[in-house]
């Protein structure tokens, strides 16, 4: 009888708890984590916080280990490509692995600003691995006059807040008309937009960034904005939301794109005819998967939480074939910008509806659950996370929307509004 | 009683030293109605829920109770007045946002890291003095010699009560913590003996809040009477009074029960006693695993602000719901063999403290005594053995021994 | 808290420190139990320190058991996983 092999594409969060849980779920053959970083598993949402402000240093953050792996790393090795006829693994090196158990979770990278030569101007950043954020720890203490970030996502939104919190001048140019719009819907977008102007900053939104301009030696000076108007900055930080590592399974036969790797209810990866591989599974940002609390719509989710539940499903999956239960955490995130706490539970994706169900936007803090179609879908909580555990169980229940009356800290009237979705 | 309801069985003072048999058969149905109306959340889940669910409220004494004296000045002017008082100034722990979070919220801006820290030394201070006292002792009474007065030292201390007061609080507190009590204030003497007390000890705070705006010293009390907490501004004298009497009352009535259900649950695993002995870095976790196997707080009562689906069971509006934090500890569906005492268990989310925003704001006090507390005792009792089955207090939801008598060999 | 920008030698700082923010609930235990290490910013977002010194071990130990929702983990080399 052959010793089984698994082998771990992606040393981030979910590979990391993905080996885990195959571990513990008692896999007892072979375990190669392979990762394109030079660096064990750590964690990034720091990155963008506190290790910007110096709170924090840029290698402070490798994850804990929950148990003894005894796993052999390949660190620093990129994987190119993926046979699965053969059951291999191609490196960056010239070198393969052989497998019987595939766990994907190569995860995503910054995408990048579209003119790849302004992209490489100096002083402009982004923001996805700790050496990025190294190298914008270092900008930012050198005490730049202006920055610009450009995209008002999460990412955006907290690179924003760290300028603030080191008295930096800080403008934020997001195309629609609210940050994080795409997420919350232009109402919420739109509160959360006046948190950070009322902490110092610039919001400049319904434009866009046409393109950079350098001091004629290689260094950003200003930006252009499709209205005309010109942002002095000599640090740019490109923010536009992530790409995901799929590149590598072209030709594999598997169903991926830019969007994700598609897999099943379980989270097996799916072929290009819809076919099950049972050798393979992913996990975290990377994965597309229908959501069974949302009609099995098929979504890949970027978040800290889901990258750790479903790595831990996806784990035992391989690990125990037979254990073939449909994966459905209810996404959960948070961020924290200028000191404020914002978590959500849910997808907003498709709301219809919003109310204000808890506390005073007025006061600053609040909990808005999105509804669609008379159920309850989502949750945001700002400064208001004691409510959050009882909305999180109304939206796995799908619960009637609006949902919760009669409860104490609760605005009398509670309007259904528009959440603000185009 | 042939028809005594479980929960009528579990206040029942001759189930006081083992109510945890009643407990396993109150968590065959998670949520419970008594016949009384009650509902009886007993599961870690259930409990959990509502801890969370902001349609239960903590707003649930009745109104004070003032006996007439036939002195029509006191009974038509005084009486009303204070009665007013007291109903809209009740302690925090009885009210609901966003009273609740600015009265809270200005406690929490005096009891600071570095005030605990403080109290955390002194405690450890405190131990080694008290056990010096009962040098030579051949029996040590856990509750009389340690349990109570160390926390009660701590609470005067770190509010600036004056030491020679203090006994006054003795019967003041044991009165007052029978708010917490299901059914005791259903009776009028109790109420009244109660209203009574409260006019004794708020007469007192008065007093003692206005020395503290004279003389400020660096204690808490002085800083809640003087100084605006950001985004609060400074407490009302009324709720000034309330807070600080509920304050010094749960610092006279929970942590000695901590103590003593630890020590006690320590004579009862002697394997773990000796640990402690050995490992007093222990100490933490040992009291974190008795919040969950013998909680001093045994359960809260509050109440439905609405029609509430749980489990099953649809709470009324209205109806009183009694969050059995006791019986929660010993869920088999949230803790492995959970009748073991098993300091090292993991994923251990007692309600010792309770839970969502009433948490005990005392909770990081009560851990630093506790830890003082039980690792002293069992690095220095020799040889103890526990002289009988303690006796219990006569509080169901606030539970513990009256006494807890160890013969020992000498204290080290 | 750690001090800006610090860098340590690795062998340093044994322990990390990991928080589920999700989980957390601003019950604040871990910053009277460690106050050197957690810290709530603003009325409810916590900040802790992923990679504490050793000697901060029990104070870490504390903070981790008493926390309410066990959003605590802590890998201690030499103590293995917590």
């Amino acid at each position: 009888m052959v010793a089984e092999r698994a082998v771990v594409v992606g040393a981030g969060l979910a590979g990391l708890r993905g080996a885990e849980a195959l571990r513990r779920a008692g896999f007892t053959g072979s375990l190669t984590l392979v990762g394109a970083e030079a660096h064990r598993p750590y964690d990034r949402p720091p990155l963008s916080k506190h290790v910007l402000t110096g709170a924090v240093a840029a290698d402070a953050t490798t994850l804990p280990s929950f148990l003894p792996l005894e796993a052999e790393w390949r660190l620093g090795t990129a994987v190119t490509g993926l046979d699965r006829r053969n059951g291999r693994v191609r490196l960056a090196d010239g070198s393969s692995l052989a497998f019987d158990r595939l766990l994907i979770a190569t995860g995503t990278r910054a995408r990048a600003w579209p003119n790849p030569h302004e992209g490489r101007l100096a002083g402009v950043h982004s923001i996805r691995s700790r050496e990025d954020a190294t190298a914008l720890r270092t900008a930012l203490a050198a005490g730049p006059r202006r920055v610009l970030v450009i995209g008002g996502g999460f990412i955006g939104c907290e690179m924003a807040s760290a300028c603030r919190t080191l008295g930096i001048p800080v403008t934020l140019v997001e195309p629609s008309t609210a940050p994080l719009a795409r997420v919350l819907g232009t109402h919420m977008g739109d509160v959360i937009g006046a948190l950070h102007t009322a902490r110092g900053v610039e919001m400049r939104c319904g434009t866009e960034v046409e393109w950079l301009e350098d001091d004629g030696r290689g260094r950003v000076v200003r930006a252009h904005l499709s209205g005309g108007d010109r942002i002095e900055a000599d640090l740019v930080v490109v923010a536009l939301g992530a790409v995901r590592n799929t590149e590598w399974l072209a030709g594999s036969g598997l169903s991926a794109d830019a969007g994700g790797l598609d897999c099943d209810a379980d989270g097996y990866a799916l072929d290009t005819e819809g076919r099950v591989d049972a050798r393979v599974a992913a996990a975290g940002d990377v994965a597309r998967f229908p959501h069974p609390l949302y009609d099995g719509r098929r979504v890949a989710l970027e978040h800290w939480s889901h990258a750790v539940a479903q790595a831990e499903h996806a784990g035992r999956l391989l690990a125990d074939r037979k254990a073939c239960s449909h994966y459905a955490a209810v996404p959960t995130f948070w961020s924290t910008q200028h000191g404020i706490n914002i978590k959500s539970v849910g997808l907003t994706e498709g709301a219809d509806g919003l109310v204000i169900a808890q506390g005073s936007p007025k006061e600053g803090r609040f909990l808005a659950v999105y509804g669609r179609e008379g159920r309850c879908i989502a949750a945001l909580s700002v400064d208001c996370a004691r409510w959050l555990p009882a909305y999180a169980a109304q939206v796995a229940a799908r619960a009637p929307f609006p949902p919760i009356h009669g409860a104490i800290d609760q605005p009398e009237h509670r309007p259904v509004l528009p959440p603000g979705f185009s | 009683m042939a028809d005594a309801t479980l929960l009528d069985q579990v206040k029942d003072r001759k189930n006081r030293a083992d109510p945890y048999p009643l407990f396993a058969r109150l968590r065959e149905t998670p949520v419970s109605r008594q016949h009384d109306g009650t509902y009886v959340a007993a599961t870690h889940a259930a409990v959990a829920s509502l801890l969370y669910d902001p349609r239960i409220s903590s707003e649930t004494l009745p109104p004070s109770k003032r006996p007439l004296t036939g002195n029509p000045f006191t009974d038509w002017v005084v009486k009303p007045i204070r009665q007013h008082i007291t109903d809209t100034h009740r302690p925090f722990i009885f009210r609901d946002p966003p009273d609740h979070d600015v009265l809270r919220g200005a406690v929490m801006h005096q009891f600071t890291r570095e005030r605990v820290q403080a109290m955390r030394k002194r405690s450890d201070r405190l131990v080694a003095d008290l056990l010096n006292e009962k040098c030579g002792a051949r029996e040590i009474d856990i509750v009389d010699d340690l349990a109570y007065p160390l926390p009660v030292t701590v609470i005067c201390e770190l509010f600036g009560v004056p030491r020679e007061d203090e006994p006054k609080f003795h019967g003041w507190a044991t009165q007052l913590a029978t708010a917490l009590e299901p059914d005791s204030l259903d009776d009028d003497a109790v109420r009244a003996k109660n209203s009574r007390c409260f006019d004794e000890i708020s007469a007192y705070m008065a007093g003692l809040i206005r020395d503290k705006r004279r003389h400020p010293g660096d204690d808490m009390l002085s800083g809640l009477a003087n100084e605006s907490a950001p985004g609060i501004g400074r407490m009302g004298d009324y709720d000034l009074v309330a807070t600080s009497i509920l304050m010094l009352v749960a610092g006279h009535e929970t942590t000695v029960n901590l103590i003593t259900n630890s020590m006690l649950t320590l004579m009862r695993h002697p394997e773990a006693l000796e640990r402690l002995r050995a490992e007093p870095g222990w100490a933490p976790r040992v009291l974190e695993e008795v919040q969950r196997f013998d909680p001093p707080v045994q359960f809260r009562t509050r109440k439905a602000l609405a029609d509430l689906a749980i489990e099953g069971t649809t709470i009324p509006e209205g109806a009183p719901v009694v969050l059995l934090f006791a019986a929660a500890g010993r869920d088999p569906q949230a803790y492995a063999d959970p009748d073991r005492f098993d300091p090292d268990r993991h994923d251990n989310r007692h309600f010792g403290f309770g839970g969502s925003l009433h948490y005990c704001v005392g909770a990081p006090l009560a851990r630093f005594e506790t830890e003082a507390a039980l690792a002293a005792l069992a690095g220095r009792l020799q040889n103890p053995r526990l002289a009988e089955d303690p006796p219990y207090r006569p509080g169901a939801a606030l539970r513990g021994p009256q006494h807890l008598r160890l013969a020992i060999d000498g204290i080290a | 808290m750690p001090e800006p920008d610090r860098q340590a030698a690795p062998d340093s700082r044994p322990l990390r420190v990991l928080v589920d923010l999700n989980r957390c609930q601003a019950y604040a235990q871990c910053c009277y139990a460690a106050p050197a290490h957690f810290t709530i910013e603003g009325r409810e977002a916590l900040f802790y320190d992923p990679a504490p010194l050793a000697e901060a071990r029990a104070d870490i130990e504390r903070a981790r058991i008493s926390c309410p929702v066990q959003a605590i983990r802590v890998e201690d080399p030499e103590r293995g996983v917590l």
